[in-house]
């Protein structure tokens, strides 16, 4: 089964010192960046336009139209901005390749600058992240040593400036506007739009904001061409793309696969779940996407397969929860997160995390009341699609779609304790009892 | 001329047409959707919209269905009416049409409601709560939530004026918007994230946060659509259903401010910002907010006193004793002074001119309680009666605006809010000719003209003004030679904008020694006799109508001290705003003083007869702003007994056999309104020369100062809250001029000195700047804008002044 993994960004991960400019270049580092010099800004935006390069932060944006959005009669500097905030509960897949494989990303940052025409790049990195951002200022000063950032980059008279700025850890500053806000000094919270980042992003100039893979993968298109990046994924998905698998099955990681595998191929790469365990839930793309069951192992993990069986891709965080798993428990520890995580500008999500979060907590006691499921449901109604952002919506998708798959288990809430019926210890992942590993 | 040019620029406004719960309406293009619905009488419920700051889109009140954008596709969710702008053919339902509109507002009722206390019954809003309103209009009769809710220790004191109950506040940022947008103080900020998320103040350095200290603060508790923000002064004082409302106008300042003034039992409990978007919108400064226990203090005086021949002691009158000892001491004085200060609403000024000329017959009449000069006199009967050159409207329209001898933040705060508002929005360019850029000046970006106090006319004559731009001046180039003759010669439209609510209007009535009501000068005979015949009063033999100019206030003052006056009679004047104060007590000591007055002050402890006058929330009447609008106002109080200005003149008028032809504010105003404007030859505008450079020895140095908001004025007495929130005194020059004064400094004069810690900022060399009446009166150690001192290394007072800010 292994010829189904296309290692692409993860390919020399396991290199010595993979992380360093030497291992890089040995690895064909840079070569696409001389390429990319010799091409012009729009040849570029084209080639990722045209090879279907779709953003991989979660929404699926196609990256080439986005670029090119950014308007060419703006008096202002044109930014680039490297969305590295990963912080979804799930979702691992930015961090290892950032740790891993950093001048990826910042080759990357250096071509698609060209692209867009800026002069000033970010990366805004998750604060907590600390040897993350130790790693990346690593190499984006080993990059401005080889000339490849810096005001002059490869003698080609172009400028590509680069920050790695730490975030304060905020999970809303994965927000794109409120990232905006976070990198320019206040308080991160999403912006009013429009004005959208492409017109007025960061500092009220014209503004690209990519997740880290997108940027990480946009070297390999230029080396390996449309017709190559093409030759995987699906019809309207294509590519590579780093699958995260973890939970209860044997061997978690990085899966980096083309677009469209399903979780049924990923799990047998994987080693099977767990001793002794059968797959009850999984989100295809973090917390925040619609959990799947049992029944979608064969849902081809592109953003339109996940989307017909009522979910989204995501960020391809697939978490992996076996029979001994509650899915109270599990929906209630997400809630907990998103309570704890609404950045508190809008009454929905602000308020609605606080109060599912105490409805939820009574059905895990067993205490929960009539109603409650009903109470829940119309708490989702009333904060999905009215919330300011997508936060508020995505705190709800674990909720509904739990009641869809599993409204037994929340019935049983209001009469037996959750950990009653799932044994807490059963399902850690040193659990003996019930499941080995 | 304002209205022509106005007509001219104004574009002609795009309309754009969308369909609203089946409803037509066309609207200018940009109108949000909540407020093309309200023009068609729907009134979509909302907490974080307000139509003066911009659009947040936060609290989700006020989600309608968009089932058509204007491009044929509907918004796939309910949008946010406040943040969206109308487009041609947008199809819009809300709750009262939209069953996804109603249910998302519903929703959103309730879970505003999840964390908020409903402790109504005991919240000072309760009774006029936009969210106890909504909740009852478009919220659930019983919440589903019976969980635990947030609670926060309350209250929060964000200044020692402002306090927060955080628990109640819904986070609309309507405060912190204000701070930020409007007053450009943003001293409060959301912090904390989530349901603790709420409104908080700085770290500061001494950790305990700085506090909320702006100008403006008290609008944020009248915005606040809960009842988390409420002042120290009115919590828990009164419900909103148990206070009469009478819209009023403020009187701390000559921007006319539009106020409601709320009273219960006969005592004004509060005031709140009226609405006039023609002047202050709807935003008023904390001074006229929070001041209006001036008049309720205990040297409040109720009943007519005179001067006992025998002890020397004030004793209580009757009226008519009081008005005939007034009559007989005046009647028996070798001339007689008029010192009308400069508080008094137009009617009340109109009767003090009319007493002068008419009852009197004499022209030595004069409001101007402060320094000044015959320029300045001349500069007002020619440029500033009857113009009305400049509106608020120009202050956020013009290309440029500059400021001369004014601190718009200080002194007229309305004027400040209107700039501030032209300049964020680009279309205006502020210049302040000043000593350096205040904290004012820098919240309007303006650009500096750095000039020493005295050579602001060569500063005025070097921007090269023309009919596009406006200049406004201060009273403080009164003192400035020159000035006011070039401000009146610069091509600029100008407008000269007074400290004071009554001064424009006194300058309308004609309270000047070359002046008369309408713009008349006292020099034409024309000018006296078409006055003459509409007061219906001629003069009589023992007082004939005089005809040459009088006296100025100093030169009465002056007279008074040496014999050349008998009798000065006195408004609301405090000796300490006078040119020279020590002058002032002599010369009132030595004449017989009829004071009008409604608090003991140091006027009526020297006057032969005190004769209590209303307080401007016991009276009608009318303040004239200094853009020249009328602001008429009605009485609040019922006050049996309180007596108007004019009605008193007129009592000792009669006493006098010489009546002044009418009695109360109503007559008054009748017979102004028959005296009308002169459209006949004005007085010429001044021409006078700039004076020298100020000349400074070793150890000398030039004073730069006004007044600012918050002081020691006796119009703020009984508000300590509101007083803390003031600025720290400090003394501020430049580096070079500091030398080795490190931490305080002493000015002092012949007559004496003031010690302020320093602050060094970008003055010019030479030149300091004090406060005028904060811990120090200037004008008592004979110091005033332009003045000359002497500067040394002083020691830091024992008491120490309260934190604040510099």
């Amino acid at each position: 089964m292994t010829d189904t993994l296309t290692p692409v960004l993860s390919r020399g991960w396991a290199d010595e010192r993979s992380w360093t400019r030497e291992a890089y270049e040995r690895r064909g580092g840079y070569e696409a960046l001389r390429t990319a010099l010799g091409m012009t800004p729009d040849d570029i935006v084209t080639l990722v336009k045209d090879a279907g390069l779709r953003g991989r932060g979660g929404a699926g944006f196609p990256t080439g139209m986005k670029w090119s959005f950014i308007p060419k009669d703006n008096p202002n500097p044109t930014y680039l901005v490297v969305n590295a905030d990963e912080s979804e509960p799930g979702t691992c897949k930015d961090i290892p390749l950032m740790m891993a494989n950093p001048h990826e990303l910042i080759e990357g940052v250096a071509i698609a600058s060209l692209a867009i025409g800026a002069e000033q790049a970010f990366i805004y990195v998750r604060g907590e992240v600390l040897h993350v951002v130790r790693r990346l200022r690593a190499a984006c000063r080993e990059a401005y040593e080889a000339g490849y950032l810096g005001a002059d980059v490869l003698g080609s008279g172009r400028r590509v400036d680069l920050v790695i700025h730490a975030g304060a850890g905020a999970y809303i500053c994965g927000e794109e506007t409120a990232l905006l806000d976070s990198l320019e000094g206040r308080r991160g919270q999403p912006r009013l739009r429009p004005p959208f980042p492409a017109v007025e992003g960061l500092y009220a100039s014209p503004t690209v904001i990519n997740n880290v893979e997108s940027i990480a993968s946009v070297p390999a298109i230029v080396r390996g061409g449309i017709e190559w990046f093409g030759s995987m994924g699906t019809e309207k998905s294509k590519g590579f793309t780093l699958y995260s698998l973890s939970g209860h099955v044997r061997r978690p990681g990085q899966y980096e696969a083309p677009l469209g595998i399903t979780l049924r191929e990923l799990l047998e790469l994987g080693g099977g779940m767990r001793e002794g365990a059968k797959l009850k839930f999984w989100t295809p793309g973090g917390s925040s996407t619609p959990i799947l069951t049992a029944e979608h192992l064969d849902v081809p993990l592109d953003y339109e397969g996940v989307g017909a069986a009522g979910s989204m891709l995501g960020t391809k965080a697939l978490q992996v929860f076996d029979q001994t798993t509650s899915v109270v428990r599990c929906v209630l520890r997400w809630t907990e997160f998103y309570k704890h995580e609404s950045c508190g500008k809008c009454t929905p999500c602000r308020e609605g995390t606080w109060w599912l979060v105490q409805v939820l907590q009574r059905l895990d006691r067993g205490e929960g009341r009539e109603g409650d499921i009903e109470l829940l449901l119309d708490l989702c109604d009333n904060i999905l699609g009215r919330s300011f952002c997508a936060l508020g919506d995505g705190a709800t998708s674990p909720i509904t779609s739990a009641i869809q798959y599993f409204r037994d288990e929340f019935e049983a809430g209001l009469t037996t304790p959750s950990a009653e019926l799932f044994p807490p210890a059963a399902s850690t992942l040193f659990a003996t009892e019930g499941a080995t590993r | 001329m304002t209205l022509e040019a106005q007509a001219g620029t104004e574009a002609p406004v795009e309309l754009v047409t969308l369909t609203i719960d089946d409803v037509e309406v066309s609207v200018p293009k940009g109108t949000l959707v909540i407020r093309a619905a309200e023009l068609i009488g729907t009134d979509i419920p909302r907490f974080c919209d307000h139509p003066l700051l911009d659009p947040v889109g936060a609290c989700r009140q006020c989600l309608v269905e968009v089932t058509d954008a204007g491009n044929g596709r509907g918004m796939p969710k309910p949008q946010a009416s406040c943040t969206i702008p109308v487009a041609p053919g947008m199809v819009v339902r809300t709750h009262l049409t939209s069953p996804v509109a109603e249910k998302a507002q519903h929703g959103t009722m309730e879970l505003l409601l999840v964390n908020h206390p409903l402790d109504c019954p005991v919240c000072d809003k309760g009774g006029e709560c936009p969210l106890q309103n909504q909740a009852m209009s478009h919220g659930r009769a019983e919440s589903r939530f019976e969980e635990t809710k947030r609670t926060f220790p309350k209250p929060y004191p964000v200044s020692e004026q402002v306090l927060l109950d955080r628990e109640r506040c819904v986070l609309c940022a309507r405060c912190t918007r204000f701070s930020e947008q409007i007053a450009g103080d943003p001293f409060i900020a959301l912090v904390e994230r989530g349901a603790q998320q709420q409104v908080g103040i700085g770290p500061g350095l001494t950790g305990d946060g700085e506090p909320f200290h702006s100008y403006f603060a008290g609008n944020t508790i009248q915005i606040c659509p809960v009842g988390a923000l409420t002042s120290a002064d009115y919590r828990f004082r009164a419900r909103p259903f148990d206070l009469v409302s009478t819209p009023s106008v403020a009187e701390h300042d000559a921007c006319g401010s539009a106020i409601r003034v709320d009273h219960r039992r006969g005592k004004v409990m509060r005031r709140l910002a009226g609405d006039d978007p023609e002047v202050n919108e709807e935003w008023i400064t904390d001074k006229d907010r929070f001041c209006f226990t001036w008049s309720q203090q205990p040297d409040r005086l109720r009943t007519p006193l005179v001067r006992d021949a025998e002890t020397g002691e004030l004793v209580p009158t009757s009226w008519p004793g009081a008005l005939a000892v007034a009559a007989r001491g005046l009647q028996a004085a070798d001339g007689v002074g008029v010192l009308p200060g400069g508080r008094l609403t137009a009617e009340d000024a109109f009767a003090y001119g009319v007493f002068a000329r008419a009852v009197l017959g004499t022209n030595d009449v004069d409001f101007r309680a402060r320094a000044h000069s015959d320029e300045e006199a001349q500069f007002l009967a020619s440029t500033v009666a009857l113009h009305r050159d400049v509106t608020y409207a120009d202050l956020e329209r013009a290309d440029r605006v500059v400021l001369a001898g004014l601190e718009p933040e200080d002194e007229a705060g309305a004027i400040f809010l209107r700039l501030r508002k032209g300049t964020r929005a680009g279309r205006v360019q502020v210049v302040t000719i000043a000593s350096h850029l205040s904290r004012g000046s820098q919240k309007l970006g303006a650009t500096l003209v750095p000039t020493v106090p005295g050579a602001e006319a060569q500063a005025i004559a070097d921007l090269d003004l023309g009919p596009s731009d406006v200049l406004l001046v201060g009273e403080r180039l009164a003192t400035s030679p020159g000035a006011l003759s070039a401000a009146a010669a610069s091509g600029a439209r100008l407008a000269w904008v007074p400290r004071r609510a009554g001064d424009r209007g006194a300058v309308e009535a004609g309270l000047l020694p070359d002046l008369l009501p309408g713009g008349r000068p006292v020099t034409s005979a024309q000018a006296r006799a078409d006055l003459a015949a509409a007061l219906k009063v001629t003069g009589s033999s023992d007082a004939p109508w005089p005809t040459e100019p009088g006296r100025s206030v100093a030169a009465m003052l002056e007279a008074a001290s040496v014999g050349g006056l008998g009798a000065l009679v006195v408004g609301g004047v405090e000796v300490a705003d006078l040119p020279d104060p020590d002058v002032a007590r002599d010369a009132l000591e030595k004449v017989f003083v009829v004071s009008l007055e409604v608090r003991a002050s140091e006027v009526t402890e020297r006057a032969d007869v005190v004769l209590p006058v209303a307080a401007t929330v016991e009276k009608p009447g009318s303040f004239v702003s200094w853009d020249g609008r009328v602001r008429p106002f009605e009485a609040v109080l019922d006050v049996p007994g309180a007596l108007p200005d004019v009605r008193v003149l007129a009592g000792i008028a009669e006493e006098l056999g010489r009546p002044l032809g009418f009695r109360t504010v109503a007559e008054a105003a009748a017979r102004m309104r028959e005296v009308g404007p002169w459209d006949g030859e004005r007085t010429p505008a001044p021409t006078a020369a700039p004076g020298p450079d100020q000349r400074t020895a070793a150890g000398q140095v030039v004073v730069s100062t006004w007044r600012q908001l918050v002081d020691d004025g006796r119009g703020q007495d009984g508000q300590p809250a509101y007083r803390a929130t003031g600025r720290r005194p400090v003394l501020r020059a430049s580096a070079a001029t500091l030398g080795d004064v490190t931490s305080h400094a002493t000015i002092s004069t012949e007559i004496g000195s003031a010690t302020f810690p320093v602050v060094v900022d970008d003055l010019p060399d030479g030149v300091v700047w004090v406060p005028a009446n904060d811990g120090v009166t200037l004008r008592e150690i004979g110091v005033g804008h332009g003045s000359v001192v002497r500067l040394a290394p002083g020691e830091a007072p024992e008491a120490q002044v309260p934190e604040g800010d510099a």
